[in-house]
């Protein structure tokens, strides 16, 4: 099966949201509410649980090749957010039951069967896309519309989208193709014309790229986003050295105080390594009898054991 | 225009709510209670200390569980955590300590059982003391993960601490069980400083707001105070309040870790100047 992608070209997108609305309906994803946001024509805001296409609405200056006719008026910038399906997915990597997968066509794809809402995607995605929906309790994303493309079809936001903005297609043809149209659009004058594709992160890459204009971050593409589980080599060195210390310190803990003040006997694995042998394990059995004495407190006004340790 | 899309958060919050630190309270005393139980019984300290530690660390790792599946999107799916063993998650690897971890603590218990079971037990119980900083440690959360060193850490000291305290209020008065208190006071002390020392704008959430404020409380609670009055004076009622500071002092760290988790998301940290303009200047 060929590696799919999406390329999402900010410079040919008009913000008509067909996109959100053809991924909602084919999807079946559940109305997020009527909430006037007062940003811009951008009522969403963001990727979640129940919005997998979003078109953000840039308000600014007018610039060479986006609209506005007067040095007065804002100028639109639109572009069509998705989730990245990741090369190093840190959702798939974090997922406990194997929910999310990766499919023959390289996506990630949350299967709504087996997910029981544990969370630990949400915090593992460095492009805060996958969300948990409140009243199901399971986590939701795009599925870049894995059953129609079992079916040979394309996914629904790039079939409705009316200016190719969105295109689908496979992994390396669509590069190629985000290079040309680069070069294309620099040739034009449009300088700032940049592909936002994180290869040189630990993300290695993503499967829906973008081409934006000017900085990535204005359009909640971070600059440098990290899979997760880059930390835990470092975190697992940290608990193992945590591990032992408690285990050492505290037998340390019981074994010199042991020696020093259960009746000034040796501890049972003391006594046990020095004489071995039968005697050890008669020593052994006799072990409750050196205990049985009355407890002994250490700490008490006249103690002075406590600086033995 | 801000560096950010009209300041809207990039990340996504943590979804997870009271369980959680609860959990990782309960999950770390008993962690910390099956370690302290099989090692007294190892190095034959009294049995009734070491018997009541098995009991502290068998009966926190139902409860655990319990507190686990309740926060759960769809609780009667909690047995999916054991669907697959997946190394790369801490979620993963945390759900079969835990599920290794109370079968064991419960032989433990066992006569029959317990000299697989006690040792078993407490190695298991020092994955449960540590694993949750791995947890959220290796999140895409900054405050997290820039903390990622210094979380197992801490949770191991303030498990094995707050173990050590609920066997004090049990009545037990060891030295051992000091000595083991005033090590973890002292290492929860050295990384409360070692987080205040730090410069980062990531570690915000850890000064500032709720979250701050219950960070710091907590970690002198759990910190500096146990360790005073334990090692200032030699009064048992100054152990036994040490252990009900210790106590709250972990509680309340993890609850604020959770929090500053969710105030870390919603924090604005982008690298790119600001104010500017994402596309070219005026016309």
């Amino acid at each position: 099966m060929p590696t799919t992608a999406f390329l999402t070209d900010s410079t040919l997108c008009i913000g008509c949201k067909a996109c959100e609305v053809a991924c909602k309906e084919y999807n079946q994803v559940p109305a997020d509410g009527y909430e006037w946001s007062g940003r811009s024509y951008d009522n969403t805001l963001q990727l979640g649980h129940s919005t997998w296409r979003h078109v953000a609405f840039l308000e600014m200056d007018t610039a060479f090749g986006i609209g506005g006719n007067s040095g007065e008026q804002i100028s639109w910038s639109f572009v069509s957010d998705v989730c990245k399906h990741c090369e190093h997915a840190g959702c798939l990597e974090a997922c406990p039951t194997g929910s999310i997968m990766r499919t023959e066509f390289a996506t990630v794809y949350v299967q709504p069967d087996i997910c029981n809402g544990c969370g630990y995607c949400v915090v593992g995605c460095p492009f805060g896309v996958i969300d948990r929906r409140p009243d199901d309790g399971r986590a939701f994303k795009c599925t870049f519309c894995y059953d129609r493309q079992l079916a040979g079809e394309q996914p629904a936001c790039a079939k409705v989208c009316p200016t190719n903005s969105i295109l689908f297609g496979e992994l390396d043809d669509l590069r190629a193709r985000a290079d040309r149209r680069i070069d294309e659009l620099h040739a034009r004058g449009v300088e700032d014309a940049v592909l936002y594709d994180p290869r040189d992160t630990s993300v290695g890459g993503i499967h829906a790229m973008f081409i934006v204009r000017g900085d990535p971050e204005a359009y909640n593409l971070p600059a440098k986003p990290e899979v997760p589980t880059i930390y835990l080599r470092d975190a697992w060195r940290s608990a193992a050295a945590a591990a032992f210390f408690a285990i050492g310190g505290t037998a340390l803990a019981f074994l010199a105080r042991a020696h020093n003040s259960v009746g000034r006997q040796p501890p049972a694995v003391l006594r046990q390594s020095a004489v071995g042998g039968k005697r050890a394990a008669a020593d052994r059995l006799r072990l409750p009898d050196a205990n049985r004495q009355p407890p002994i407190d250490a700490h008490g006004e006249t103690g002075d054991d406590r600086n033995l340790l | 225009m801000t560096a950010t899309y009209y300041d809207v958060p990039l990340l996504k919050a943590p979804v997870w709510t009271w369980e959680v630190p609860l959990y990782m309270f309960v999950g770390g005393a008993a962690g910390g209670a099956a370690v302290i139980g099989s090692i007294a019984k190892w190095a034959g300290a009294d049995g009734t200390l070491a018997r009541d530690a098995k009991w502290i660390a068998a009966a926190g790792g139902p409860a655990s569980a319990a507190l686990l599946t309740a926060d759960l999107g769809r609780p009667e799916r909690f047995l999916n955590m054991l669907r697959v063993f997946k190394p790369q998650s801490a979620m993963s690897v945390g759900s079969w300590t835990l599920a290794a971890f109370s079968a064991s603590s419960t032989a433990a218990l066992m006569p029959r059982f317990s000299a697989i079971g006690a040792p078993t037990s407490a190695a298991l119980g020092a994955g449960m003391l540590t694993y949750t900083g791995v947890l959220i440690g290796a999140t895409a959360i900054p405050v997290w993960n820039e903390n990622v060193r210094v979380l197992p850490i801490h949770f191991a000291a303030s498990g094995i601490a707050s173990a050590a305290a609920l066997l004090t209020l049990m009545g037990h008065d060891e030295p051992a069980l000091n000595d083991i208190a005033i090590g973890a006071a002292t290492l929860e002390t050295l990384v409360g400083a070692d987080i205040e020392r730090r410069e980062s704008p990531a570690l915000a959430p850890l000064r500032t707001g709720t979250s701050g404020w219950v960070i710091r409380v907590g970690g002198v609670l759990s910190g500096p105070v146990p360790l005073l009055m334990r090692t200032a004076t030699r009064k048992r009622s100054w152990r036994t309040l040490a252990s009900v500071t210790a106590i709250a002092g972990a509680l309340l760290t993890r609850m604020g870790w959770i929090a500053a988790g969710r105030a870390s998301a919603h924090q604005k940290l982008s690298s790119a100047r600001e104010p500017q303009q994402p596309v070219a200047k005026s016309a």
